[in-house]
């Protein structure tokens, strides 16, 4: 018991209130750096102004303090929750929540989420978050806050492959979504990959994928191929900067594994704009 | 081609522009998305008039995020026009002469632009905070209730478009498309 450590309630809401008014107005290095490389190898002129654009996008979010995207998105949180941690002072769902709320209602941000997916009617603060929480060996929380656009999410997918699909069936789920997302979702586009687990598991790790730090390999050598080939197939394709041509469609290709059933290859593919939106906090 | 466009878009402007020409846009526009198009669809069904005059009008897919004090309204870039579709071809037929959004349509849009002599354009998304620049005026004026979603008289001064579908039909993402190389495609 020596090493418990007690986290109160009241520092998870305002880390996640601070976490996701920074990510809607500050994109994070990793992702101004692989939008500056793309205007640089961009081919198309229009691609080359509209990647001009986007980070004149970006300075004027950051200075005048407007967000970068008008979908400042469903506010998604990984939480992760080290064992020897006790949340004093209340329900920490309602804090994350609570964090969240504020972010949106404080911070001029806009509302975007619907309290029943079919009767439709604005919760008018964007709460409920979307939370997924792990335990972890530690004392400390990890929070990852990544406000998350739908004109991208519409266009992510899941497949069930078979493992007779192998490789090849893998690569083709992941261009055909990225070529039928197109101008759609916003390109250049980070795409996050989950190959393996269940029906969810694969989903739950794309996501994750897309908080990593853009550009950032797989410490797999095979999935780390896999990612640079595809980023090159991908840029291949000539969709570019906002689907009006050139070489840019993609910034990266994130893949995430995890052990499967003798009987599946499941495969989740989500789609991000170039405003892909991730924050990180250690508390 | 470049070409600066004032409000209101007749059709003898719209007839010149083709897919893939830049077009920096000023006057009068409305922003209406997904809950504004079914409201109106609606009150079209019910015979009732509605909020933006159409003739000629430019309807823009757009939800801002909310004003500071010091701005008309917050980050006011273009949402995905495709949701749009299932009311896009009534309102052209009344009149609407350009709709700005991004990304693609049904074959049933390029029909009805191709009738009516309208066109579709695009706004660069995920640019909302550079494209509130060119947004000089916002009001409110129809479906309040409906917040970001609320259909607003919008007041722009070279609001940047490029034109998708022209109104002779050309695409410029299907130009795009039909240079993918075919091995990807497989």
């Amino acid at each position: 018991m020596e090493n418990l450590r007690i986290i109160h309630t009241e520092t998870i809401r305002e880390t996640v209130k601070q976490l996701f008014c920074d990510a809607n107005y500050f994109l994070t290095e990793d992702m101004r750096q692989a939008i500056c490389q793309a205007e640089a190898s961009e081919t198309s002129d229009l691609g080359r102004k509209i990647l001009g654009d986007m980070q004149d996008n970006l300075r004027i979010a950051g200075e005048q303090l407007i967000p970068i995207c008008q979908d400042t998105g469903m506010a998604v949180v990984f939480l992760e929750i080290g064992q020897d941690v006790h949340i004093s002072s209340g329900d920490l769902t309602e804090a994350v929540n609570q964090g969240v709320r504020e972010a949106y209602t404080e911070g001029y941000l806009r509302k975007s989420v619907v309290s029943d997916p079919l009767l439709r009617t604005n919760t008018n603060d964007n709460t409920p978050a979307v939370i997924h929480m792990k335990i972890v060996p530690g004392t400390q929380i990890t929070i990852h806050a990544a406000p998350k656009g739908f004109g991208s999410e519409n266009m992510s997918r899941l497949f069930m492959l078979k493992p007779a699909d192998g490789l090849e069936g893998v690569k083709k789920a992941i261009l055909s979504t990225v070529l039928n997302a197109g101008p759609n979702a916003c390109p250049p586009f980070v795409i996050g990959v989950g190959i393996g687990g269940d029906f969810e598991k694969a989903a739950i790790l794309s996501k994750f994928a897309l908080a990593r730090e853009a550009g950032s390999h797989s410490d797999k050598p095979h999935i780390a191929r896999l990612e640079t080939e595809l980023l090159e197939s991908i840029n291949r394709s000539g969709i570019g900067p906002a689907g009006l041509g050139g070489r840019n469609t993609a910034l990266a290709v994130h893949i995430e594994t995890y052990p499967t059933h003798i009987a599946g290859l499941p495969v989740a593919v989500n789609m991000c704009c170039h405003v892909c939106r991730h924050r990180t906090a250690v508390i | 081609m470049q070409y600066t466009l004032n409000t209101p878009l007749t059709k003898d402007k719209l007839q010149n522009l083709k897919a893939g020409d830049y077009v920096c846009l000023s006057g009068t526009i409305y922003s209406a998305r997904d809950a504004a198009h079914l409201r109106m669809h609606q009150a079209l069904a019910e015979s009732e008039a509605l909020p933006i005059p159409l003739s000629d009008a430019a309807i823009y897919y757009m939800g801002p995020t909310p004003a500071r004090a010091s701005h008309p309204l917050g980050s006011a870039g273009p949402t995905t026009s495709s949701r749009m579709d299932k009311y896009t071809p009534e309102l052209l037929d009344l009149g609407v002469s350009a709709v700005i959004g991004k990304g693609r349509r049904a074959d049933y849009i390029t029909d009805s632009l191709v009738k009516n002599h309208g066109v579709y354009f695009a706004a660069v998304g995920g640019a909302g905070a550079l494209l509130s620049q060119c947004i000089t005026e916002s009001n409110v004026i129809a479906y309040e209730d409906l917040g970001t979603e609320a259909v607003r008289q919008l007041t722009v001064k070279d609001f940047p478009m490029i034109v998708i579908i022209d109104s002779s039909g050309n695409n410029l993402y299907d130009e795009v498309y039909s240079k993918i190389p075919p091995e990807l495609l497989e």
